[in-house]
């Protein structure tokens, strides 16, 4: 299992594109809003939470299809499904290469991306803890909805439609840690929902991203 | 160290294609199979290597025994040969990468990546790929295609020597082999009769009959 | 016998043949009485005049909207256990269904909104949830759509069902936790303070019965459809085959 993670981290260096993509992404959202919103300080720290939540979420969702799709091509989930290793922890172990390659790099970017927008100061230290237990769940979710189109071709579109709905807890829970933060209220409840369902997704879905596996090789 | 198996159908797209079909394949031996086009030799290797449900029938082998190997052979063009390898024989648990390498007669070529093989440079680490997995049964589909008549022979030698080692190889090819000990089962009598014949459909199909 | 023996898909063909006129019979007539009682026989309300009177389409689309995913649910859990190909393919069936009625709900909703509450939408829970719930029926639509083989697309879109089911339940709550809203409350609650009235409460029992009929009628008729479909699919298969 150390061995497919060390591989699926190698790729996304050499193969580039997969650290930059997502954050050049996130830095681009940043940038557009206030563009779009205006420049007022204030009613950009107010909707800041929500804006690098969305953007960690759409940064997050670029490199989906990856997950699988490489692998499904060019035969090596076949030969992974008939190796030692159970699928289960194939698909953990994968989902947890995409964590380390968006979700822990937008974690670290986003205060960069705070300035940007004037989040409240009190709002640094939730922004980055809610998106270190809030990301890997979308990484987890995203590895699920991956493995069930993976064998569509062109896959990315419907991707998208099929995960962004199971996000919304996630992202309700992770936002809401981050502007409770930065308006100085408690936001513990929040953060412990999110933790939760980052425990819940990891735990449970590689098992139905393994069987939708299993079913698309057929 | 036996691989058997009796009344197997297998289905390609719902549709069955074999039914019937038995062998057995024992420790030290080789089985090739053959016929056309279609016949389903890849649906049946692929059924036997557990990536599809029977239709019917009955397989045995002992568990985690059997080595699979595709048209596709898994590589990744942007790691080296000896990454490649390293990474199977690390998925696999065994440390027998150095030596599948100058099995293949792949040494000179460690260090380059694998975009830059050519077709029968990438087959032969695909083939160097089931040495590291160490499991006796192989099941191998089209072997050795892209090989050039030396890198066939080099094949042919390292599957006698797994042969002469214990293990066994299933091989669906059209090419001759140089392995004349291999014995050769031709599939066409198992083809799934025309369903108005009363042969079997897909399940779901046959319900509505 | 068995209740499965209606799983297969010859004796769901004649049984759905059988009840079908009865269930499409049975729900028009609930309908046109309920919606006529309702829209012109009962008093209006001595708050929200004439407009509560869409309570006769808005309830009964929003309960089925649910009940649908719920019907869906059970049939993609019986296709996974049981493998029964009428089941996989009435989920099939009843999702654009479910759909349209969630569609029916967010509609009427909004044209009640307006006058009552002076805006079209409102992120209130209730109808954020409708409209993540309209969402998940799009991906499993689009899911069945996308993969060819009939029954691939069987086990990933139930699947799919099984994992949205958890998801939406826990959007439904992440939604409360996020927004308190300003949806009255459940109109049939069992508490009688909380209610509607009897003279709105009747007409109102007989349109969810003429809804559920309806959706009974419309799923049969879909299913019977796909059956169809896939049998042509099966001749043509053997003819191929022959």
């Amino acid at each position: 299992m150390w061995a497919l993670l060390i591989r699926d981290l190698r790729l996304a260096v050499r193969a580039g594109g997969g650290f930059g993509l997502g954050l050049a992404f996130f830095l681009l959202v940043a940038v557009l809003v206030p563009l779009g919103v205006g420049p007022e300080g204030d009613v950009l720290g107010r909707i800041a939470p929500g804006i690098l939540w969305v953007g960690a979420l759409l940064a997050c969702l670029l490199s989906l299809d990856r997950i699988f799709a490489l692998d499904f091509e060019d035969g090596s989930l076949d030969l992974l499904t008939t190796s030692p290793i159970p699928l289960e922890g194939v698909v953990a172990v994968k989902a947890l290469a995409h964590w380390v390659v968006t979700g822990l790099p937008l974690t670290l970017a986003a205060p960069v991306l705070g300035v940007l927008l004037n989040l409240p100061v009190g709002g640094y230290g939730w922004l980055v803890l809610s998106l270190l237990l809030g990301t890997p769940a979308l990484s987890v979710i995203g590895a699920f909805g991956a493995a069930l189109v993976v064998g569509v071709k062109r896959g990315g579109l419907l991707l998208s439609l099929l995960v962004l709905p199971l996000y919304v807890p996630t992202l309700i829970f992770g936002a809401e840690v981050v502007s409770r933060g930065a308006a100085g209220q408690a936001a513990s409840v929040p953060l412990l929902l999110l933790a939760g369902i980052t425990l819940g997704a990891a735990a449970l879905l590689p098992f139905a991203a393994a069987a939708a596996i299993r079913i698309n090789l057929r | 160290m036996d691989l058997s198996v009796s009344g197997l159908a297998v289905a390609r797209g719902g549709i069955a294609v074999l039914e019937g079909v038995r062998f057995r394949l024992m420790a030290g031996r080789a089985l090739v199979l053959r016929g056309p086009n279609g016949i389903g030799k890849t649906t049946l290797l692929r059924t036997l290597a557990g990536l599809q449900p029977p239709l019917a029938g009955e397989m045995s082998m002992p568990a985690e025994s059997l080595a699979y190997a595709a048209h596709a052979d898994g590589l990744k063009a942007v790691l080296t040969v000896a990454e490649n390898l390293a990474f199977w024989a690390a998925v696999n648990g065994t440390a027998t990468a150095e030596a599948a390498m100058t099995a293949m007669n792949l040494q000179e070529l460690r260090d380059r990546r694998a975009a830059h093989l050519s077709a029968g440079q990438k087959r032969r680490l695909g083939l160097a790929r089931v040495l590291v997995t160490g499991r006796p049964i192989w099941v191998l589909d089209e072997p050795t295609v892209s090989l050039d008549a030396a890198s066939v022979a080099l094949f042919a030698g390292v599957v006698r020597a797994h042969l002469a080692a214990g293990g066994s190889a299933l091989m669906a090819t059209h090419i001759d082999l140089g392995l004349a000990e291999a014995e050769v089962l031709d599939l066409t009598p198992f083809k799934a009769r025309a369903p108005v014949a009363g042969g079997r459909m897909g399940a779901f199909d046959e319900a509505f009959g | 016998m068995s209740i499965w023996e209606y799983a297969n898909p010859k004796k769901f063909m004649q049984t759905s043949a059988w009840l079908l006129p009865w269930v499409t019979g049975l729900a028009l007539a609930c309908l046109v009485a309920g919606l006529i009682w309702g829209f012109f026989f009962t008093p209006d309300d001595f708050r929200q005049g004439s407009t509560v009177k869409i309570i006769y389409l808005h309830v009964p689309a929003a309960m089925m909207a649910i009940n649908a995913w719920v019907m869906m649910l059970i049939t993609s859990l019986i296709w996974l256990v049981r493998r029964h190909h009428v089941s996989a393919l009435a989920a099939k069936a009843a999702a654009p269904v479910g759909l349209t009625f969630t569609v029916i709900a967010l509609l009427t909703g909004a044209f009640w909104g307006q006058p009552m509450w002076g805006t079209w939408w409102a992120w209130d829970p209730r109808l954020t949830s409708f409209l993540i719930l309209t969402l998940f029926y799009l991906g499993y639509i689009a899911l069945w759509q996308a993969i060819e083989d009939p029954d691939t697309a069987a086990d990933l879109t139930a699947v799919l069902c099984l994992v949205g089911s958890v998801f939406a339940l826990l959007s439904r709550y992440a939604v409360l936790f996020w927004n308190q809203g300003l949806h009255q409350g459940a109109s049939l609650s069992l508490d009688k303070e909380e209610n509607v009235a009897d003279v709105f409460w009747f007409p109102l029992l007989v349109c969810i019965a003429g809804f559920v009929l309806l959706f009974v009628a419309l799923v049969l008729m879909r299913t019977r459809t796909e059956i169809r479909a896939r049998r042509v699919q099966a001749l043509l298969a053997r003819e191929r085959l022959a």
